[in-house]
């Protein structure tokens, strides 16, 4: 089979790229193992909704037009508006059909997938960041009486054995879980790492709403002091309910959840915890602070600082004094562990040799220089700060079309559009 | 950040540091270093370490000189007190760790210190080491790090610095959190 560009994965990066690409006049076909929003039907849990508000959930062609603007959807309305987008942009998609390798060959690269060979000139990789979840080397101490999930097996808490939980892991997922399974009565303990604490609103307005008018999700790559940091940023404590509350440590140590530090390995069956749980939290309260001050100073240059409420700031991080060292995993105090400590890609298909030493694309804002015609697409700050978000996909698939275009054409050299 | 005339100095050349951090990152064979110190038994708890030599940047490396410390107990222990406690020392190596990571810091973000000052408390319970009581613990039970800095620069760009230092720490990882340790019997 013969087309001009593969897009790997029919989510909505996928997509939109599909879109780009149709308007480029660009002929490419769609390749999904599953069905559409794949990963959102098989990875997710039941009670996830978006980080980012329903208005922000947009892609070129398509945004939300109903009566809550300022909430979450759910994972079966992100499943229903990825669906619909594939409809109104027509994209050619092949679901049910696995890709098993990508690798160089031809005028190109070969796609062999488990029906057919595709020839292409190009090849977009759009299968995520989080195909798998990233478990620690921690996890081989862990006793066989503790049973282990993760947030892609989780289904709810009531699948959970009865008793103690602790949750590794205090971003978005940990934080949201941790809280979930607190309020199906089991005691829970969370193991904190280095975190990214956020409001979710700041002087009445969605923080979303100030972080897109400042201008900060529109940073962009080859902007920022430190890319490879800003790469790896852990996703903000929020949480996207009807209240639109703020989910932090403070919360969910009124809520009864025991904050303990990072898991630094298991021996002999009992959990080694950090003594960094008080700078931890020093530093995320710390960050915090600067980035609404930020907001502040940008509100008052503006003059946006008329149409919205008094600045205020959080209490600090409550850490206790003395926060516990060691979990005895043996003593039936913990039953399970979820592991929320992050998700890594999976490119175990990919034949071609642009993985970093951590299994990473190399790339330069999406363009993977060392093999001219590839791009990625969806990671994090792959572009801009807002990559990952839905509504990313849109500034990202157009400039890297732009790019896919001129590959094409063969006039510039590879890095002609990257800016 | 401060504003001022003359150009920010705490003696930290954060430019070697940082073109350090891009030749490191790119030839990481060269970023595995060993640190290393050799002891000798004096006479009952007394001993005399030394440090000279340790490996980095792919070769052996020498300190401008070798440096001795004398490590012992104190007379209430029924010792000598021919120098600091081994305790003690960790002491001294988790300040030393932090506070150069505060004049670092410090001169990354434009913050001219004119001085710095730690005192550092570690608390413990010796019915652990004396094997007395099982539910105590051997080491610290926790250990209280108290700054006084005079600089140009606010009370919370300072906390950010201390807490920046406390992140970058070799000594403050090493402390806090576990590490593998093998003693053998050559």
């Amino acid at each position: 089979m013969q087309t001009t560009a593969v897009i790997i994965g029919a989510g909505h990066a996928g997509l939109a790229m599909s879109r780009r690409l149709t308007e480029r006049s660009i002929d490419h076909v769609v390749l999904e193992r599953g069905e559409l929003a794949n990963s959102w039907r098989t990875e997710r849990w039941p009670t996830l909704r978006l980080l980012t508000p329903n208005w922000q959930t947009r892609l070129p062609d398509l945004r939300y037009e109903g009566r809550e603007p300022d909430g979450f959807m759910a994972v079966t309305e992100v499943i229903d508006f990825i669906t619909e987008y594939a409809g109104i942009v027509d994209a050619p998609v092949r679901t049910g059909t696995t890709v098993h390798s990508v690798r160089a060959g031809g005028a190109g690269f070969e796609v062999q997938t488990e029906h057919e060979l595709w020839r292409a000139r190009s090849v977009v990789l759009a299968t995520g960041a989080c195909n798998r979840a990233a478990i620690p080397a921690v996890a081989g101490g862990v006793p066989s009486t503790v049973a282990q999930v993760t947030p892609m097996t989780y289904r709810g808490a009531d699948e959970l054995p009865e008793g103690g939980v602790l949750v590794v892991g205090a971003s978005a997922t940990g934080c949201q879980l941790a809280e979930e399974i607190r309020q199906s009565g089991r005691p829970v303990t969370i193991s904190v790492g280095e975190h990214v604490r956020m409001p979710r609103t700041y002087r009445g307005r969605d923080i979303f709403w100030w972080m897109d008018r400042a201008g900060i999700l529109d940073e962009r790559h080859d902007e920022v002091d430190d890319l490879t940091r800003a790469r790896h940023v852990p996703s903000p404590q929020l949480v996207g309910t009807p209240e639109r509350s703020t989910l932090d440590l403070n919360r969910l140590r009124a809520e009864g959840v025991r904050i303990v530090g990072r898991l630094g390995r298991v021996v002999d069956g009992v959990a080694q915890l950090s003594g960094s749980l008080a700078n931890v939290c020093a530093l995320a309260d710390l960050k915090m602070n600067r980035l609404l001050t930020r907001l502040d100073e940008w509100a008052t240059a503006t003059g946006v600082d008329v149409d919205v409420e008094r600045a205020e700031r959080r209490d600090p991080t409550l850490v206790d004094r003395r926060p516990a060292l060691h979990l005895d995993l043996r003593g039936g105090e913990i039953r399970t562990i979820l592991w929320a400590t992050g998700y890594r890609p999976d490119y175990s298909w990919l034949d071609i040799p642009v993985l970093d030493r951590s299994g990473h694309v190399r790339h330069e804002g999406g363009v993977v220089t060392d093999a001219p015609g590839l791009y990625l697409l969806g990671t994090p700050f792959l572009r801009r700060r807002s990559s990952t978000f839905i509504h990313g996909a849109g500034a990202d698939t157009d400039e890297l079309g732009t790019h896919l275009r001129d590959f094409l054409g063969g006039a510039t050299s590879t890095r002609s559009c990257v800016r | 950040m401060a504003i001022t005339d003359t150009p920010i100095d705490n003696g930290v050349n954060v430019e070697a540091l940082l073109g350090a951090r891009e030749a490191l990152t790119a030839a990481p064979e060269a970023a595995q270093f060993q640190w290393r110190a050799s002891c000798t038994w004096r006479k009952g708890t007394h001993s005399h370490s030394t440090v000279e030599g340790f490996t980095g940047l792919g070769a052996e490396q020498q300190h401008r000189t070798s440096y001795g410390f004398d490590i012992d107990h104190p007379e209430c222990f029924a010792s000598e007190d021919h120098g600091a406690t081994p305790v003690e020392l960790v002491l001294v190596g988790l300040v030393g760790c932090l506070t150069a990571g505060v004049a670092s810091v410090a001169q990354h973000r434009g913050i001219q210190l004119r001085s710095v000052k730690a005192t550092i408390e570690g608390d413990m319970n010796v019915l652990g080491i004396l094997g007395a009581d099982p539910e105590v613990r051997n080491g610290f039970e926790s250990i209280t790090v108290r700054y006084e800095i005079d600089a140009d620069a606010t009370r919370e760009d300072l906390e950010a610095v201390v807490a920046q230092s406390q992140k970058r720490s070799a000594v403050y990882d090493i402390v806090t959190n576990p590490t593998t340790v093998v003693v053998e019997i050559a």
